[in-house]
């Protein structure tokens, strides 16, 4: 993802703190919708379909990566359609209950937050949205500590493949790995996890660590960051308030 | 600047768990010398070297580094005389990307933006490594690491500088690199390393240890000859001593 945050499109151009803003409160207005919603979901597309073609992204590589985590949602929603089994919809001879509604209205929402949170990690870079966060004035421990967490994620992956290769050498595919092994597996990355932590930070305080990380490079905002915010808010509460696809509908029957 | 010296009296360290770390070590190392620490795994060469910056604190005796006793008042004194070099990069390379990385030190000192970036310039220059400044540190190379976590510490204009097992996990090409690099270091030096071809090369003394206790301090090449003592802490011969035909760097 790093990676794409190298790119230089005026999207990548724009401060982070906008993106962040916009990216925020398009995940508030998309979630506030009610249960059964899905049609008004439609036009927030427009977001996310936007900033991958004016930010020259690759759609394919960010749809696998929300592919990636739809499992959660998922397992979220599964339940949905077995609980909630009142017909609410219509369509031809099928009858659609509130339970694949608000299934399918929670795919999309999941599609829809996670495509954006992605995007901005993609045109921004993480260190560049931890930075915004701090000059919006989130608490910097916590900044940090999201700084840690992303820094240290890799080792932590490289640590636990290790491990698991090498208890793969020994178990001569004799399929998974028994309980008792998984949890000598899980204690030992924790140990070391713990002694890793120790030793960053002594290499922290060696270099004069005081509890402040301090950063150098500098934020400028400017009228383009400013209208990309505004625009961008004023479209997401109009789509909010006026459930675009219904209006046209109405709209489309009226004339014929 | 006579004062870059380290020196302990009868320094005693036991872990926690009863372990004996140190146990009676004394020596002074003075301005500009560069030292080899060797002995066999296990012999207390990181437990000392974790002293001299102040990470543990010794259970008896005491240390010295320049002017200063090293106790918890005078620890960001010595901190920032001393740079050191941890043996696994990982551990030393903890911000977003290099630039960050060995502006940490000298942000943290309160110099100012313009004056951080000419020392960052300056130190990954001399190592080498400008042209990875914009890169995440996880993606570089142990070679690539091991130089950016030097130019970390160069950063900080040491006086000392401590380094453990600066050529483990080094290919042979960047290991000859490092070494011609250390070469051209002014700075007091002490190296704990089992790599005694690289003691030879940049330390005309050595302080062999043997369960947390000093068995020998003097010249390298003096030392390195006398295989009985060599033996006693699990180490060979360097290889140009074994009429191995070795590339000088």
């Amino acid at each position: 993802m790093d990676s794409l945050a190298g790119g230089n499109s005026p999207l990548h151009r724009l401060d982070p703190r906008a993106k962040l803003i916009t990216t925020l409160f398009f995940i508030v207005t998309v979630v506030s919708f009610g249960k059964y919603t899905v049609l008004a979901f439609i036009p927030f597309f427009i977001y996310p379909v936007y900033l991958i073609s004016a930010g020259g992204l690759p759609a394919k590589f960010i749809l696998k990566k929300v592919l990636l985590v739809s499992p959660f949602a998922i397992l979220l929603g599964i339940f949905n359609p077995v609980i909630d089994r009142e017909t609410m919809v219509h369509i031809g001879e099928i009858c659609v209950s509130g339970g694949w509604i608000s299934f399918v209205s929670i795919i999309l929402r999941f599609i829809l937050t996670v495509t954006a949170a992605l995007l901005l990690v993609a045109l921004s870079g993480f260190n560049a949205v931890c930075e915004a966060l701090t000059k919006l004035r989130v608490p910097r421990p916590f900044v940090v500590q999201l700084l840690f967490f992303y820094r240290y994620l890799f080792v932590l992956a490289e640590e636990s493949n290790r491990m698991e290769r090498a208890r793969k050498t020994r178990t001569f595919h004799r399929g998974a790995m028994g309980f008792r092994a998984f949890v000598s597996l899980i204690g030992h990355l924790l140990l070391r996890t713990l002694d890793r932590s120790e030793r960053i930070y002594r290499a922290m305080c060696s270099r004069g660590f005081d509890g402040h990380i301090r950063v150098s490079t500098a934020i400028k905002s400017g009228i383009i960051d400013h209208s990309f915010v505004v625009v961008w808010s004023i479209l997401f509460i109009f789509f909010r308030v006026y459930n675009i696809p219904v209006e046209l509908g109405e709209f489309i029957m009226e004339v014929f | 600047m006579s004062h870059h010296i380290v020196e302990t009296r009868d320094l005693h360290y036991v872990y926690p768990d009863g372990t004996v770390g140190l146990d009676g070590v004394s020596f002074r190392i003075t301005h500009g010398e560069s030292v080899a620490l060797v002995g066999e795994n296990g012999a207390g060469k990181s437990t000392l070297l974790h002293h001299i910056n102040g990470y543990l604190a010794a259970t008896k005796g005491e240390i010295r580094v320049g002017d200063h006793k090293v106790t918890l008042k005078n620890m960001d004194v010595v901190r920032r005389s001393v740079g050191m070099v941890f043996q696994n990069s990982d551990d030393q390379l903890f911000m977003p990307t290099v630039f960050d990385d060995v502006a940490f030190g000298p942000l943290n000192m309160g110099l100012e933006n313009e004056e951080v970036e000419k020392k960052v310039h300056e130190a990954l220059e001399t190592v080498g490594a400008s042209h990875l400044r914009k890169r995440p540190p996880y993606r570089l190379s142990q070679g690539e690491k091991r130089a950016v976590a030097i130019a970390t510490v160069l950063v900080m204009s040491p006086d000392i500088l401590v380094m453990d097992e600066p050529t483990s996990s080094l290919d042979p090409m960047s290991r000859k690199r490092l070494i011609e690099l250390l070469r051209t270091f002014r700075h007091t030096k002490i190296i704990a390393t089992h790599d005694l071809d690289m003691a030879m090369d940049l330390s005309e003394r050595t302080i062999v240890l043997h369960k947390g206790r000093i068995t020998a301090d003097g010249p390298t090449a003096q030392l390195f000859q006398d295989e009985k003592l060599l033996h006693q802490s699990s180490l060979e011969k360097p290889l140009r001593m074994q009429q191995c035909p070795y590339p000088h760097p």
